[in-house]
């Protein structure tokens, strides 16, 4: 349904097309809704016949509306911006209703009407009153451009979620986790990292994060403390190009850490990153071991929007 | 004994020993990993599931006609009679490890051979 939307060029916002950023959410005011085309919704909603056009294919007559507003989205203020390198912001957030939500789960932010885009959760609801993302600036990025340019402390936004199966989960208390990310995949593997201590994690933490280059590597001075703080946690910083400083493991993330744990029984697995990353990095995790339920992922994470056609 | 050859080679328990050791034999074998590479793994792991399923001779609903159409864009892509032996290879290797009794796993591998035809749309 969303590739014959656009074909007639019907304005409507969407992103990653898979089922997961639920950004293309529509209501069917008539006929009948395809069950799958509900996947992951929440069920006060499918209770209204709201449902994914990127996954529904029209089989019959359907008459769709735009979302409610007040169904889908609540208000947050921005409280404080940080740059954290040249091209990323920590962005905090307050609520004025409590949002129940894992960190490690992904909000969409909305501006205007129709600009919605997703950013993962760093914050952890138990300990933070405020919501917090990291958001780098894309080339072509509308959303990220504003926030790093324009969007001023004291401005309202309109949020959706929390949605997304990528969080801690106290069950595994007792595991290894491994937790590998890249640019901004940082964001939610913090908030897992924090979740996973507040617990009283007992197995291994280790932190795997990449960048190309070296000021890539945000929120160190935070995770160092973290390490120095947390006995059974690791932080690894990683530098894919040229490396200057010898503190920094020289490689990919995924690489460096599947060399440094090369037998994954029992070990649970988070990934956040480009796709292409994620579904090469899932597979070797399975092959050394990992269970795939072990392994989790939002693949659309970080999806390279660079050479999509965005709406006017 | 009247027990099915599902019941004596363990039932769900044996597919769900077997799958991941099978998936992972299939995934590293690089003259057929391609065919079996798919973005979505665990929705590629349900379909080795299934097979095995199939294989071990317990319920299933495969019809000759749906293996057939299922495997249709496989054998436009290249899929051949080495690809299968490769994966029969691979059941037969499983099974091993898991220390099925001989005479069981002939009656897998026949299973498993009766889907030749219809596997490379023959």
């Amino acid at each position: 349904m969303l590739t014959a939307l656009l074909r007639h060029e019907v304005d409507l916002s969407y992103s990653c097309k898979t089922g997961v950023c639920q950004t293309c959410m529509l209501r069917a005011s008539k006929g009948e809704v395809p069950a799958y085309s509900q996947e992951g919704i929440k069920k006060t909603l499918r209770a209204q016949n709201y449902f994914l056009s990127c996954l529904c294919k029209v089989e019959h007559d359907m008459e769709v509306t735009s979302p409610n507003d007040a169904d889908l989205f609540s208000s947050a203020t921005v409280r404080s911006k940080q740059l954290l390198t040249a091209d990323i912001c920590s962005v905090q957030l307050e609520i004025a209703t409590p949002l129940f939500y894992h960190a490690g789960q992904f909000i969409n932010l909305r501006k205007g009407r129709r600009l919605l885009r997703s950013y993962s959760l760093a914050s952890l609801p138990q300990q933070d009153d405020y919501l917090e993302i990291h958001v780098r600036r894309l080339k072509n990025g509308k959303m990220s451009n504003w926030i790093l340019d324009e969007m001023q402390v004291g401005d309202d936004i309109d949020i959706e979620g929390p949605m997304g199966h990528c969080f801690y989960a106290p069950e595994s208390i007792e595991q290894n986790l491994l937790l590998i990310g890249t640019g901004t995949g940082l964001s939610p593997l913090l908030g897992i990292t924090r979740d996973a201590i507040y617990h009283g994690h007992k197995g291994e933490i280790h932190l795997y994060h990449g960048s190309h280059l070296e000021d890539g590597l945000y929120n160190q001075q935070r995770l160092l403390e973290m390490q120095k703080n947390i006995v059974n946690f690791y932080y690894h910083p990683c530098v894919s190009g040229a490396v200057q400083q010898s503190d920094y493991a020289s490689g990919r993330a995924c690489d460096v850490a599947l060399k440094d744990h090369s037998k994954l029984q029992n070990w649970s697995v988070y990934l956040c990153g480009a796709p292409p990353m994620v579904n090469a990095t899932k597979k070797l995790a399975y092959l050394s071991g990992a269970r795939l339920e072990d392994i989790h992922a939002d693949p659309f994470q970080l999806t390279d929007l660079r050479s999509q056609k965005r709406e006017k | 004994m009247g027990d099915t050859l599902f019941e004596q080679i363990g039932g769900e328990a044996a597919v769900d020993a077997a799958v991941d050791l099978f998936y992972r034999k299939v995934l590293t074998d690089e003259s057929i990993s391609h065919f079996f590479e798919d973005t979505d793994m665990d929705a590629q792991r349900a379909k080795q599931k299934s097979f095995l399923t199939m294989a071990f001779g317990g319920p299933n609903n495969y019809t000759g006609q749906q293996l057939r159409e299922a495997h249709a864009p496989l054998v436009a892509k290249g899929l051949n009679e080495s690809h299968f032996a490769a994966v029969a290879g691979h059941l037969q290797a499983t099974l091993q490890e898991l220390g099925v009794a001989e005479n069981l796993i002939e009656q897998v591998m026949a299973i498993a051979a009766s889907t030749h035809d219809d596997v490379l749309g023959l």
